[in-house]
């Protein structure tokens, strides 16, 4: 760590990933990364209810359906993870 | 003229300067230029090498407000010099002892025993426990066997005392016979013995004078029975033979430590057995750490010190044993504490063993069990066991001590491996850590022992840094190191008595985070650890209590109600009081932490203990506690609570009766103004109790219903306040200041219930009222005083003005000072609250006579209540004051020419509150007047008096206008000029209030020369240490350029940045950014960008900070200029000084923020690329503003835009490069994830994870 990041958030990474998931890394790889874009997708598809709308009328479902189904993408939404190389 | 002016200030100001130094003489000030006043505080020691401190302001995340009015950015009103009392706690502040603070009953936390730990059922499931394993039964048996001992010893001691008084009849001559046989042979030996030498033997004597009482000695009191109220040297370090020697030997008496070697022999007390002869007894090292404890801790030989010095002081602790703690209270040094506890300690691990014991350690076969012989008599105390083996063969004859070469004198050893240092007192903690022991060689637990034994001394003794590190490492690896060894280590540290509060914080915060780690694995040490914990819970500190409520919540939900339960039960019913009241508190907490209702059945139970009082006692104490502690949060459990101590109304023992009501208080003043249908129950009782009790109890159930009184209906609480006053007011005579107080507090609640009549409280209780309270002793105590008060204001919320103020007014000319200050602010109080409109001509004249005579008798210093007192009278009269307005100016004007400089003082504090009155009663002339006179006063050499003074003209001049102040505005002003150079802060404070009223009012009374000498003087007091002076003087430059214009101020501002003064520059930049922004941006800044081609640093610096503050100042203005500045800008983002980029990246952030929607986006890209490639730097300041130029650039251009520079560098190969762009990525997105979501970058699918985002690709 820094000395400058004594003074921001930054100081505590672990406390600020803790806080906030979607919050990255230098090691964090492309799923990772990708994961925590479609969640935050999703979730901001859920919180605009005239997305919600849209998308309801694009796909001819309805909002309800249509929330449920972001939620559930939202458990694993690129699949599972790969294997880890080992390094 | 003009050339006489100056020579005139100087030699007045030389003149201020010897009085100054007289008055110094007459009355207590410090020497400001040895102590530091408050002046050569701000300047600075020295010139900073690089401007990095400088820039820490720029930290400051303020939006930028739309200015009403003018004044500096808040990080620079705050970050200006600290007050000058941080700097006097750096070196000289003594860190404090808790103990020195404590009083005798705190300390009785010091008696009590860190417990072994206890059997855990929870983990031990259906196994019948080890015996070795302390069970609750067990627990509950030592209990009672301890509360069984202490009655026997209580009726022990009767008798004897009893004997003793029988004894006291018989002739003295019988009491010679009973002495020992040393002291006989002495007698026979030197017959005529000098009483010195007498005093020498005492120690002889000591082991069989006392044998009759030697086995009473745990009462407590007995030796205050046996000498009492004799409070010498004798009595200073008590060991026991010794008090009882001056009571035996009347050579004690007669030569009291008379001789230096007397006192050597009693000051040291020793055995006979042990008694080798040393020299002197000095204060060492050795003292303060007690070497007999090497025994006693769980290392032995910890403290390499027990080995090598036997018999110095340690055998104190030894003989120290016996006497109980009730009988040394007062007189014992925190160490005598500790031996005491250890010895008590020691003692009971060593009692003798019982049969049972004996059985179950012996094989049944194989041995016999032999009969004692009849003669044989077992003793008892360790002490006595020594005594009864004297010296070997006879007298001990001087032998030469073996050299140890081991031995380590005063020195401490050196502490190995980065330690930090250990303080004498906690060698016998972490001796070992002194031993160099190979690391290696020890076995696993030795070495987990010592493992923790460094982290808990890094944390005690350790820097910041240190105690950081070590605490995580021992939160990380608690359950590692188990429960066993961390509390074994922590837990007798927090015993240790010469912790101080900053320690113990450390330590109790240490259990905490343990704690957490530690979960259900504490079960076992829950009681050791309340024995710690608890006495914080009575502390004195709020911060402590806090502290230790937080760490029994804690370790109530870790261990669980029936394990907390298990373990407070058996403290319940101690004989001892501290040890019941604390775990009343205690309790109190779990109910807090786990909930009323899973704790009351057990509270039910408790409550209704047959089997003693004090379990009872307690029960209900608990009850008390959680009503104090959770407050209204009792109500949902109100009716359980209440009938569950409701027949404790009714007890037999008088103290339980007195808590009940005491709680039935407590219960009904945390749920006022609800829940009177649950107390319903013990009206009845209560009611009866008042007619029959007397004293304590009686006071307790008064209280109790006081504050039952006000959850009534009106109709109610009227008929019960009637009856109960009739009580109240027999009461009221009462000569015990508790039950005054009582008394006093329920008539305040009774008053001011609804429904009880004005008519009724004039007629009934008034008279008896003020015959009894109304008296001048009620004002000499603190508390009675207060309460008085209180109650009398209450009362006359409900009668009106004229009945109370008619009844006390003739009370302010009496003869006893504190007494008519009380009446005073009684007054004062009354006249608040309800104004003035009831008092009729007569008493108008009587109050106004009584306060000016109370004013001017006044002596005291706290004389503040009667200033406001006068205040407050004469601003709810208003106009009716006008007829003695005279007569109060005169007496002003009077005592403004007092040798008093508190008078003074107070005269002139009397003018400001007054002048809105005279304005009102249209006593203009009076004021102008008063506003001469007070300008003639102008000279005054006390700076509370000067600032006063200011007060008052300020005052005047806010009331009456710049127009008509007399003396004119244009002489006012340069009378002021000079005072501003005054560093007191209440002169500086009252003076620039005034000067900056007068610039906004009536600047055009005074030339603009005047004006600018003023901005000099002004640039000075930027750097006071007060706020509120700061932010005056920062207003009065934006008048002052406002009423002269910008140019001349701006030049001389202009030339003040080249000064080597940092701190006169930082004031300088703010005060061009204010001008600035009072004349409009454009007149100011053609000459700031003209000066940034002077080839300076610090000129360069000073206008880029003017620009960063003026950005922030004008907001939104700044569309107009951003262009302006841009090439200026480039340059300093370019530029190769960091402090250049450091201040340009602050500006550009409060630009940005200040445009953000205004249209200026392409000036900002711009910028933004100038900005970025700083992002790599190291140093805080520097990589600090940038990153928060980048947040503003996200505010005004937008998250996608900052994003899509981020993309370029998250996953780049350096690690280094990608660490920074997670950073700004991270704070991005905190900032604005939703607006990113819009716009993250296409990522392609692998073979089995789906990455794009179809619902994106939409479209109708």
């Amino acid at each position: 760590m820094q000395a400058s990041d004594r003074f921001n958030i930054n100081s505590q990474l672990e406390h600020l990933q803790a806080k906030y998931v979607g919050t990255g890394h230098a090691d964090l790889n492309r799923f990772e990364w990708a994961v925590n874009i479609q969640r935050d997708s999703y979730a901001s598809y859920i919180g605009h209810y005239p997305l919600l709308a849209y998308f309801g009328i694009a796909e001819n479902e309805s909002i309800g359906r249509e929330r449920y189904s972001f939620m559930q993408k939202m458990l694993l939404p690129c699949g599972l993870p790969p294997e880890r190389e080992e390094d | 003229m003009a050339s006489v002016d100056p020579e005139i200030a100087k030699t007045q100001e030389e003149r201020k300067r010897m009085e100054q130094q007289l008055a110094s003489l007459n009355s207590v000030t410090f020497d400001t230029d040895l102590y530091g006043g408050s002046e050569k505080d701000s300047y600075l020691t020295s010139i900073p090498a690089n401007e990095d401190d400088e820039n820490l302001d720029a930290m400051d995340n303020e939006v930028a407000r739309k200015l009403a009015s003018y004044t500096a950015p808040k990080s620079l009103l705050k970050d200006m010099p600290s007050a000058p009392e941080s700097d006097a706690d750096v070196g000289f502040r003594k860190p404090q002892r808790i103990i020195d603070r404590e009083d005798d009953y705190r300390r009785r936390r010091l008696n009590q025993i860190i417990s072994p730990e206890r059997h855990d059922p929870f983990s031990a499931g259906e196994k019948t426990p080890d015996p070795s394993v302390r069970t609750y039964a067990d627990v509950m048996r030592e209990e009672a066997l301890k509360r069984e001992k202490e009655e026997t010893l209580k009726a022990i001691s009767k008798k004897k005392k009893e004997e003793e008084e029988a004894a006291k009849t018989a002739p003295p001559q019988q009491q010679q016979k009973r002495r020992n046989r040393w002291d006989q042979s002495q007698d026979d030996g030197g017959a005529a013995a000098a009483p010195v030498k007498k005093a020498k033997t005492s120690d002889w004597d000591m082991p069989d004078t006392t044998p009759g009482r030697w086995d009473a000695t745990p009462t407590p009191g007995r030796v205050s029975d046996a000498t009492p109220g004799r409070r010498n040297r004798w009595d200073e370090t008590p060991t026991p033979g010794r008090v009882a020697d001056s009571d035996a030997t009347p050579a004690g008496g007669v030569t009291p430590g008379a001789t230096p070697a007397g006192m050597t022999w009693d000051a040291t007390p020793k055995l006979a057995g042990m008694a080798t002869p040393t020299p002197k007894r000095q204060r060492s090292r050795w003292d303060e750490t007690p070497a007999t404890m090497g025994s006693a801790t769980p290392l032995p030989g910890a403290t390499p010190a027990a080995a090598y010095t036997p018999g110095v002081t340690p055998v104190g602790g030894v003989e120290l044993a016996t006497p109980t703690p009730g009988a040394l209270q007062g007189s014992i040094t925190p160490e005598q504490y500790n031996l005491l506890r250890w010895e008590r300690d020691i003692e009971e691990r060593n009692r003798p063993l019982t049969d049972e014991e004996l059985d179950a350690m012996f094989p049944q076969e194989g041995y016999k069990i032999l009969e004692p012989p009849a003669s044989y008599v077992p003793i008892r105390t360790p002490a006595r066991k020594l005594l009864a083996t004297p010296t070997p063969l006879g007298t001990p004859l001087y032998q030469i001590p073996e050299e140890n070469r081991g031995q380590q004198f005063d020195v401490p050893k050196e502490v190995p491996g980065g330690l930090p240092f250990m303080k004498p007192e906690d060698y016998q903690y972490f001796g070992a850590l002194l031993n160099e022991e190979n690391e290696e060689e020890l076995s696993p637990d030795e070495q987990k022992e010592r493992k923790i034994m460094k982290l808990l001394l890094k944390v005690k003794n350790g820097t910041p840094p240190q105690r950081k590190t070590a605490l995580r490492q021992l939160t990380d690896k608690a359950r590692e190191f188990g429960a066993g060894p961390l509390f074994n280590r922590i837990l007798p540290l927090l015993m240790q008595p010469t912790l101080e509060d900053q320690e113990r914080h450390l330590l109790v915060k240490v259990i905490d985070r343990v704690l957490y780690k530690l979960d259900e694995l504490v079960r076992p040490f829950v009681h050791k650890i309340l024995v710690v914990i608890e006495p914080l819970l009575i502390d004195e500190d709020y911060y402590a209590r806090v502290e230790g409520r937080e760490i029994i919540s804690n370790l109530s939900k870790a261990a669980g109600l029936a394990t907390m339960i298990a373990a407070m039960r058996p403290d319940i019913d101690n004989i001892d009081e501290y040890v019941r009241n604390t775990t009343a508190r205690a309790f109190s907490v779990v109910a807090s932490a786990l909930g009323i209702p899973a704790l009351l059945p057990f509270l039910k139970a408790v409550c209704q203990s047959k089997k003693s009082w004090q379990a009872r006692h307690t029960g209900i104490k608990i009850v008390q506690q959680i009503a104090i502690l959770i407050g209204c949060a009792v109500l949902p459990h109100l009716r359980s609570l209440v009938e569950i101590i409701e027949h404790g109304l009714n007890d037999e023992n008088q103290k339980v009766r007195t808590i009940t009501a005491l709680s039935l208080a407590a219960l009904a003043e945390a749920a006022a103004p609800y829940g009177i249908e649950s107390f319903d129950s013990v009206l009845k009782p209560l009611w009866k109790g008042i007619r029959q009790h007397r004293g304590k109890v009686l006071a307790a159930f008064l209280k109790a219903i006081g504050f039952i009184i006000p959850l009534m209906e009106a109709l109610y609480a009227s008929y019960y306040t009637k009856e109960v006053m009739l009580i109240l007011i027999r009461e009221f005579q009462s000569p015990d200041e508790e039950m005054k107080k009582i008394v006093l507090k329920v008539v305040k609640q009774c008053v001011s219930t609804e429904g009880v009549e004005a008519e009724y409280i004039r007629n009934d209780i008034l008279p008896e009222f003020f015959r009894n309270f109304w008296v001048r002793r009620m004002a000499l105590d603190r508390r009675n005083y207060k309460q008085l008060v209180e109650t009398t204001v209450e009362i006359a919320n409900k009668v009106g003005v004229a009945d109370i103020v008619g009844r006390i007014v003739e009370d302010l000319k009496d003869e006893s000072e504190p007494y008519r200050r009380m009446v005073m602010e009684t007054i004062e109080k009354v006249v608040t609250n309800l104004g003035a409109s009831d008092i009729d001509a007569r008493l108008e004249e009587l109050l106004i006579d009584g306060i000016l005579y109370a004013f001017q008798e006044q002596t005291s210093d706290d004389a503040n209540v009667m200033l406001n007192g006068f205040g407050a009278v004469v601003n709810s009269l208003g106009q009716r004051v006008k007829p003695y307005l005279p007569q109060i100016c005169g007496t002003i004007k009077w005592r403004l020419n007092n040798k008093s400089a508190k008078v003074r003082q107070q005269a002139a504090d009397l003018i400001s509150r007054i002048a809105v009155v005279m304005k009102q009663c249209h006593e203009e002339q009076l004021m102008g007047h008063l506003g001469v006179v007070l300008y003639e006063y102008l000279g005054e050499e006390y700076p509370e008096v000067l600032g006063s003074i200011l007060g008052a003209l300020k005052s005047i001049v806010n009331v009456i206008g710049m127009t008509k102040m007399t003396p004119p505005i244009k002489d006012l002003l340069p009378r002021l000029t000079p005072i501003l150079k005054n560093r007191h802060e209440k002169v500086q404070e009252n003076c620039i209030d005034l000067v900056g009223r007068i610039a906004d009012r009536g600047a055009e009374f005074v030339p603009a020369r005047e004006w600018m000498r003023i901005c000099f003087e002004l640039l000075e007091m930027l750097k006071a240490h007060k706020k509120g002076i700061r932010r005056a003087t920062v207003n009065t430059f934006g008048y002052i350029a406002k009423a002269i214009g910008p140019q001349d101020v701006l030049a001389t501002l202009l030339n003040n940045l080249k000064v080597q003064e940092r701190q006169n520059r930082v004031c300088t930049t703010v005060a061009i950014a204010i001008v600035a922004e009072t004349c409009s941006p454009f007149t100011v800044l053609p000459a700031l960008m003209n000066e940034y081609r002077v080839p300076e640093l610090n000129v360069q610096n000073g206008v880029l900070k003017s620009l960063s503050f003026l950005f922030e100042y004008i907001g939104e203005m700044g569309k107009d200029y951003i262009y302006a500045v841009t090439p200026l800008l480039e340059d300093a983002l370019m530029d190769r000084d960091l402090v250049h980029r450091q201040t340009a990246a602050s500006a550009v952030k409060h630009m940005a923020l200040g445009v953000a929607g205004l249209g200026c986006e392409d000036a900002l890209v711009h910028l933004l690329n100038y900005v970025w490639p700083n992002i790599f730097e190291t140093s805080p300041h520097v990589i600090n503003a940038v990153m928060e130029a980048i947040e503003g650039m996200r505010v005004a251009l937008g998250a996608a835009v900052v994003l899509n520079y981020c993309l370029q560098g998250l996953f780049h190969p350096a690690r280094k490069v990608r660490e920074v762009y997670w950073k700004i990525y991270n704070s991005l997105y905190i900032g604005a994830q939703d607006a990113l979501v819009a716009s993250y970058p296409a990522l392609e699918d692998e073979q089995s994870n789906v990455y794009s985002r179809p619902e994106l690709m939409m479209f109708i």
